[in-house]
């Protein structure tokens, strides 16, 4: 038996079909994955990602601290509440996890991990830590749900009483907000809209049952992951690792460069990458034949070379297959892909796929 | 759980088995194995004509999840493939043991039939794979 978050009874009890997925048991769906997709690009679903990590970091120095620590600088916020994305590093450049940090106050940063990274993450906190006295403090008592599509803000904002729901409304992209026991943020993992909402466990289940009501409609992590593909989000695990680096993995817009003199961890393996021509590059994949792209499938570049697809799905926005994948520097519009035995076409495109409910690549 | 009707033989990798009146077998795949598979998004029936062995992967079905052979339970030759499958995949969650059948082939040898699983012994097949 894996890990289950709060709401767990509450999946089965809907019917869902529970999957591994980094330790813990987690709905995959709860009936149709595509009717789940479809309801957050055309309407509002949730999801449950208690299984992810918020941990609060404190202490006086804890920006500079989060400075040498992330590849992205948290020095670019300013207003409280403002998020960032950005890599954590090893020394050699590899992705140690990818997060998202919100900046509270001088002394107080809120991040949020990975499930399946949670306890390397979780240390290389506190390694680091030691030398900045800052305290690393992870909330277990937290569950999360991220509300997503078009209409989802509309939705949960009628679950969440009329104050609340002013300020949660008034929040621009990337800006997330503390009220009593909520955090409500405007972020995702879809390309839609919507918000991820962090609130005491105990309440979970019942939160989770007046969002329903509002016709919020669950969805599970087999829709988290055609949509998020589409919106050309990278999966940690899948499209990179310790073994690649921001730079290899389409991330190179998450590394901050100036100011020249902050040395992040990482960041010298990251500028012998940016120096050398050879550096793989990421791209999307786009499938015309009847045939569907799926992770470690192998790329052939006629007379370049070879790289792999490192997500592929079936895109019910797009009815097309589509991929990410890690390919040859010289790596043009064209490529071609090893589906089961066969060599089918792929175009080279740059992702995103969709957003906000349309397609951003030409079918 | 799924639905195991009656009526149909099996075998332990999912698919389905119907003796027709006119001596041919029409294969699908059962509930138990749409509902793992998720939605389906292709699926490759085979052409008519085509000669196949029991045992022998014949058709693909491809989820959202995942690419699956459809194995025939039976030797013989093909007599059909679905053709609505090409635009509507779905039939096979919605219906698997209608609309949603796969193939159908005149077979060589109605005791490769008889010895696929009834009904009982699939679903004991099913709970031990679950347990």
């Amino acid at each position: 038996m894996g890990l289950r978050t709060p709401l767990f009874d509450t999946h089965v009890a809907a019917g869902a079909r529970t999957v591994d997925f980094g330790g813990w048991d987690m709905p995959v769906n709860y009936g149709s994955q595509i009717e789940e997709h479809h309801a957050v690009r055309r309407d509002a679903g949730m999801f449950d990602v208690s299984h992810m990590c918020v941990v609060d970091l404190r202490g006086e120095r804890v920006r500079n601290y989060l400075r040498r620590l992330l590849a992205n600088d948290v020095a670019k916020l300013t207003q409280p509440g403002k998020a960032l994305y950005s890599c954590m590093l090893r020394a050699d450049g590899g992705v140690i996890d990818d997060l998202i940090v919100y900046y509270m106050d001088d002394q107080w940063y809120r991040m949020v991990v990975n499930a399946g990274t949670r306890d390397k993450d979780l240390e290389w906190l506190r390694l680091q830590a030691s030398g900045y006295g800052v305290a690393v403090e992870p909330r277990l008592d937290l569950a999360m749900i991220a509300v997503q599509g078009p209409n989802a803000r509309q939705k949960a904002a009628s679950v969440i009483g009329p104050a609340l729901a002013e300020r949660a409304l008034q929040l621009g992209q990337f800006f997330g907000v503390e009220a009593g026991e909520f955090f409500i943020a405007r972020t995702g993992y879809t390309g839609e809209d919507g918000w991820e909402i962090m609130l005491p466990a105990g309440r979970a289940a019942q939160f989770w049952q007046q969002l329903r009501d509002a016709g919020v409609a669950p969805c599970g992590l087999g829709a988290r992951d055609t949509l998020r593909l589409e919106a050309g989000m990278n999966l940690y695990g899948n499209d990179m690792d310790e073994t690649t680096s921001p730079l290899e993995s389409g991330l190179g817009w998450t590394v901050a460069w100036e100011p020249q003199d902050r040395d992040f961890i990482g960041r010298a393996a990251l500028a012998a990458q940016k120096a050398d021509a050879n550096t793989r590059k990421f791209v999307g994949l786009l499938v015309e034949e009847r045939a569907v792209l799926r992770s470690h499938q192998k790329v052939i570049v006629p007379a370049v070379g070879e790289g792999e697809v490192t997500s592929g799905t079936f895109s019910p926005t797009l009815q097309r297959s589509i991929g990410l994948a890690r390919v040859p520097a010289q790596t043009a519009d064209r490529c071609e892909v090893e589906i089961r035995g066969k060599l089918v076409h792929a175009r080279v495109v740059r992702p995103p796929f969709v957003r906000n409910g349309k397609a951003t690549v030409a079918l | 759980m799924s639905n195991v009707p009656a009526d149909l033989r099996y075998l332990k990798s999912h698919e389905w088995a119907r003796l027709e009146a006119d001596g041919t077998v029409t294969i699908g795949i059962s509930d138990h194995a749409q509902q793992a598979l998720g939605d389906l998004v292709f699926v490759e029936a085979p052409e008519p004509g085509r000669r196949v062995t029991a045992g022998e992967a014949c058709a693909v079905v491809e989820s959202v999840k995942a690419a699956s052979d459809v194995y025939s339970p039976v030797s013989g030759e093909v007599v059909a493939g679905n053709a609505d499958l090409g635009g509507q995949p779905e039939l096979i969650n919605s219906d698997p043991y209608g609309a949603g059948w796969i193939m159908r082939i005149r077979l060589d040898d109605k005791a490769q039939f008889a010895a696929m699983l009834d009904a009982k012994a699939y679903a004991a097949a099913l709970a031990a794979e679950t347990h």
